[in-house]
């Protein structure tokens, strides 16, 4: 199983085509344990099963899917704050999946994260000044004088006032704190930036600010994104390909605008159909696939394709017996379905609008 | 001509801070009439959730100045006894809030708190109460509701949590549901399913329906009338297909821009976000306090306090522009992204 990569229709420089990431049948499994003296373990969470994924350099790779679909475990294990279970990820051409010390201090300079919860990750009792100057202390690249100055640079990059740079957290508001993250990530100018969930707890107006930023920046810095969020309008805005992950799997991976138009995994219609969109007419004309219940648990995920049990299509026994593969569609489009949709199942983009 | 379930008349709420005053609600009138959905969009701080929390009489008036008027089948509200407040609140209107995590109790059981709802305002017995649980969870589509009732909310995920809340919300059979921001901590999938059981709901319970929010996107396919709010204060009010369609105030526009749409083109659109921040409500701008973000500010904006006007029936906003530039931006700048 694997992920294509899509040719770009502007032809491109062929550095550019290099993947910066590749990720290799990535397993993620957290065991569970039942005893205090002997940990026995009883069972695993299969977070990340078996995946898949490459981005190109300059390049935004989208993650779409449920609470618990293990894609925030992805990007963990990506940054190596998880060691993988099974599995390669090759940062750059190195093989960075058991790298330590020194190394793994190295590559860390290279790839940073941003995190969804403005609140919750910003330390309290610090100055924004020290929050984003304290990679530049950790990994001494700037003279202890001059970190003054590179913060203020930084801040005003980010749309910050470089003037609060003694202000405390709390005296931000959500979409400010996340430009804080923003310029922390930016810091040592790294490759490659995880934005996981990075504007789901903001409002529509400042959500727009936000990515705008993410947007300039990508420009300016040639940066990659790997960027993860359950809304789908979201993430197709500011990707060039998208994965939409289910239980621990890519169950389909194709560029924005094919998914929108021609998803091909039921569990992607069911997303695209979910998503609220600002027009009552294209809301009302829009196929509902609704599905019932929640992620089944990752412990002991369905057998066959994992998302038969929720699945309006699915046909007993193949479904629940057989794994689907990821088989291309159209092209640069994979998806793991013994029943396809049919093109423009969800939304008829030809019956106007 | 039927009697608007509630009528809301030029609400005032203030808090007094050390700082000064917060103007958190500043002049809000409304009506809805039974059966309606209305929705309630603006940005955080704009006063939208004290408003219905007002409603509900959870401000405390001690530390807050409330005036104007909540008529409520008649009855006003905010004059009435805290006694008989305590029976409006529940059997005839009831909230669900944003997050079903800390709106439930961790150490009950779910069937025993809807349950706890149902005997307060009515004389069952406990099994009786527990048994009318039982038949709230299964309405609200919880599978298994006999076991599900004697878990304890940690078993929920967030959008079966907030089915529970939906439940406890119902359980009284009231007049009007005020849903304060119900999807916004849940995934896209688990909001569609949630919307469409309010919907569902409403038919079956035959109620009024408030949903808060700060994305138009949710509200469009089950909001009868919009409204929304900026820094205290209603600047647009119309039926659904005026604010989508038509929309009068540039702070509208403005949320409609700012969203990321499905069916824009592969040619990536940059999103037209409103600037800057929303406003002090102790120190709102003088004028239309949206004029320091708005794009198209003229003098009289800095200095006039635009009135809510109508230009038809049921559509009216708070902007100096006149009605033909309003149509003219709005099909010209806003349309032309979709």
């Amino acid at each position: 199983m694997s992920v294509e990569v899509t040719e770009r229709e502007q032809p491109q420089p062929e550095a550019a085509k290099t993947p910066l990431v590749r990720i290799r049948g990535l397993r993620k499994w957290f065991p569970i344990t039942r005893g205090i003296l002997f940990q026995k373990r009883i069972g695993d969470v299969h977070a990340v099963d078996g995946v898949d994924l490459e981005i190109n350099k300059g390049e935004t790779v989208g993650l779409v899917g449920e609470t618990g679909c293990g894609k925030s475990t992805l990007a963990r294990v990506l940054m190596r704050l998880y060691d993988a279970t099974e599995g390669t990820i090759e940062f750059d051409g190195q093989d960075i999946t058991h790298i330590k010390g020194g190394d793994l201090r190295t590559m860390r300079r290279e790839m940073q994260m941003i995190f969804q919860d403005p609140f919750a990750s910003l330390n309290p009792r610090k100055t924004v000044g020290s929050i984003i100057g304290t990679p530049y202390q950790l990994h001494k690249v700037v003279p202890r004088k001059q970190v003054k100055s590179e913060v203020q640079q930084l801040m005003e990059l980010v749309g910050l006032n470089p003037e609060h740079y003694n202000r405390f957290p709390h005296e931000f508001s959500g979409g400010q704190r996340q430009r804080i993250g923003v310029a922390r990530a930016l810091a040592l100018r790294p490759k490659l930036i995880v934005c996981d969930e990075p504007v789901s707890a903001l409002d529509v107006s400042i959500q727009a600010q936000v990515l705008n930023l993410l947007e300039d920046l990508q420009e300016e810095f040639n940066l990659t994104y790997l960027f993860i969020a359950h809304d789908l309008s979201v993430v197709k805005h500011v990707s060039d390909r998208v994965a939409v992950m289910y239980l621990g799997k890519i169950v389909e991976a194709a560029e924005g605008d094919t998914l929108y138009r021609n998803p091909k995994h039921p569990y992607t219609g069911a997303l695209l159909s979910a998503v609220p969109i600002a027009d009552p007419d294209l809301a009302a004309a829009k196929k509902r696939i609704i599905l019932e219940g929640d992620v089944p648990s990752p412990i002991d995920p369905p057998s066959g394709c994992r998302f038969h049990p929720r699945c309006p299509n699915a046909q007993f026994p193949k479904c629940s017996e057989d794994e689907p593969e990821l088989l291309p569609h159209h092209p640069g489009q994979v998806a793991a379905c013994h029943f396809p949709l049919e093109d423009r199942a969800v939304i008829d983009t030809t019956a106007g609008g | 001509m039927t009697e608007p379930l509630i009528e809301v008349k030029d609400l005032t709420v203030h808090f007094p801070t050390d700082d000064g005053i917060v103007k958190a609600v500043d002049g809000v009138s409304f009506s809805l009439l039974p059966g309606e959905t209305l929705g309630v969009v603006g940005e955080s701080g704009s006063g939208k959730s004290v408003s219905f929390l007002t409603v509900m009489g959870l401000i405390n008036t001690q530390h807050a100045q409330i005036s104007g008027e909540i008529l409520f089948q008649g009855q006003d509200l905010l004059t009435l006894p805290p006694d008989e407040m305590r029976t409006v609140r529940g059997e005839k209107i009831s909230m669900i809030f944003q997050d079903p995590m800390s709106s439930l109790h961790p150490y009950y059981k779910v069937g025993s708190q809807i349950a706890e709802a149902v005997r307060v305002h009515q004389k069952v017995s406990k099994g009786e109460a527990h048994e009318q649980a039982v038949e709230m969870l299964r309405r609200v589509g919880i599978p298994r509701p006999d076991e599900r009732a004697d878990q304890y909310p940690h078993e929920f995920s967030g959008g079966m949590r907030q089915r529970a809340m939906i439940a406890m919300a119902l359980s009284l059979n009231p007049d009007l549901l005020i849903a304060d921001e119900p999807t916004t901590a849940l995934d896209v999938t688990v909001q569609a399913q949630i919307l469409d059981l309010l919907d569902r709901l409403k038919q079956e319970f035959n109620a009024s329906i408030v949903i808060v929010t700060h994305d138009l996107g949710v509200v469009a396919e089950h909001c009868d009338h919009i409204q929304v709010m900026y820094a205290g204060k209603i600047v647009e009010a119309g039926d659904r297909r005026d604010i989508y369609y038509g929309a009068h105030h540039p702070y509208t526009w403005g949320l409609l821009s700012s969203i990321p749409r499905l069916d824009e083109d592969a040619a990536k659109e940059r999103l037209n976000p409103i600037r800057g921040l929303p406003p002090s409500l102790i120190f709102v701008p003088p004028g239309c306090a949206f004029h320091p973000r708005c794009p198209y500010v003229f003098d009289k904006c800095r200095t006039d306090v635009p009135e809510l006007l109508p230009s038809d029936g049921h559509h009216a906003s708070r902007c100096h522009l006149s009605l033909a530039d309003k149509e003219r931006i709005f099909h010209e700048e806003v349309m032309a992204r979709t």
